[in-house]
């Protein structure tokens, strides 16, 4: 179960992710897109799952991530984001509740470039019972 | 000429196992419910279903499309209200089609529509795109 006092909280994740061309190159393939100058509108989910995994999951906060389904995603851009791109990852967690013994989280994070927040997505994680 | 109502041009979509195989990869989510199908059946599902945000990632490609490349998509977001199934040796379609349901300010909001085998896997998809 999900501490319930991490809700409202803030977490930075542990280290900086540094975009790789390869990478979107990698994602690009998959959807059949040609120009791989830009990251896809959904690339960052790569980052986000990732940081959400370790941010989630540590023994304060305390999420099953073996049970996990994915409810629903957003994704707002500030800056399009490029091979090169340097970007640290903080997850926000909004809400929590508990419905017919699943747990219902709602994580937002922010994606920033230096100082400029380039992206933020939320993400509606569902915990089966 | 775009306008309020427009109906958008529809684009399908082949899902089959390599994909979601090329998709774990790119993406770094190897749930095994993606790729192996003794381990989906035995946590109660049909089949091998594909990653929602692989589906989300196509229509994303959709909406790129349609915005004149991913630079100038500003919102995307879904709901996962139906797997997509992707049965060994088969291509499964993904249907898209949006409507514009607002043109504002240098910016067109879509919302999207995607099925899978005639069954829609997506709810409640909008994007806002620069155009």
């Amino acid at each position: 179960m999900l501490n319930p006092d991490s809700v409202g909280s803030t977490f930075a994740g542990t280290e900086s992710i540094t975009v790789s061309q390869s990478e979107i190159d990698a994602f690009c393939a998959v959807v059949g897109e040609s120009d791989t100058t830009i990251a896809p509108p959904t690339f960052t989910i790569r980052i986000t799952l990732t940081q959400f995994e370790e941010i989630l999951t540590r023994p304060e906060i305390g999420l099953d991530w073996s049970r996990l389904v994915h409810g629903d995603q957003k994704f707002e851009i500030f800056i399009p984001v490029k091979a090169g791109d340097q970007l640290t990852c903080a997850a926000t967690i909004e809400s929590y509740r508990v419905a017919a013994g699943n747990e219902i989280v709602s994580v937002r994070s922010d994606l920033h470039k230096g100082s400029e927040l380039a992206v933020s997505a939320w993400s509606t994680l569902v915990v089966r019972a | 000429m775009i306008e309020v109502g427009t109906v958008l041009e529809e684009k399908v979509f082949y899902l089959d196992r390599a994909l979601l195989k090329q998709y774990a990869d790119a993406s770094g989510d190897q749930n095994p419910i993606h790729q192996n199908e003794e381990f989906a059946v035995s946590v109660g599902l049909p089949n091998v279903i594909a990653h929602g945000m692989l589906t989300m990632a196509l229509v994303g490609k959709y909406v790129s499309d349609f915005a004149g490349g991913s630079a100038n998509v500003l919102e995307y977001s879904a709901r996962f209200i139906k797997p997509v199934i992707v049965p060994l040796g088969e291509k499964v379609d993904l249907t898209v089609t949006a409507t514009v349901s607002e043109i504002a300010d240098g910016k067109v909001s879509i919302s999207l529509s995607a099925t899978s085998a005639g069954v829609k896997v997506l709810g409640m998809a909008k994007a806002v795109v620069r155009k």
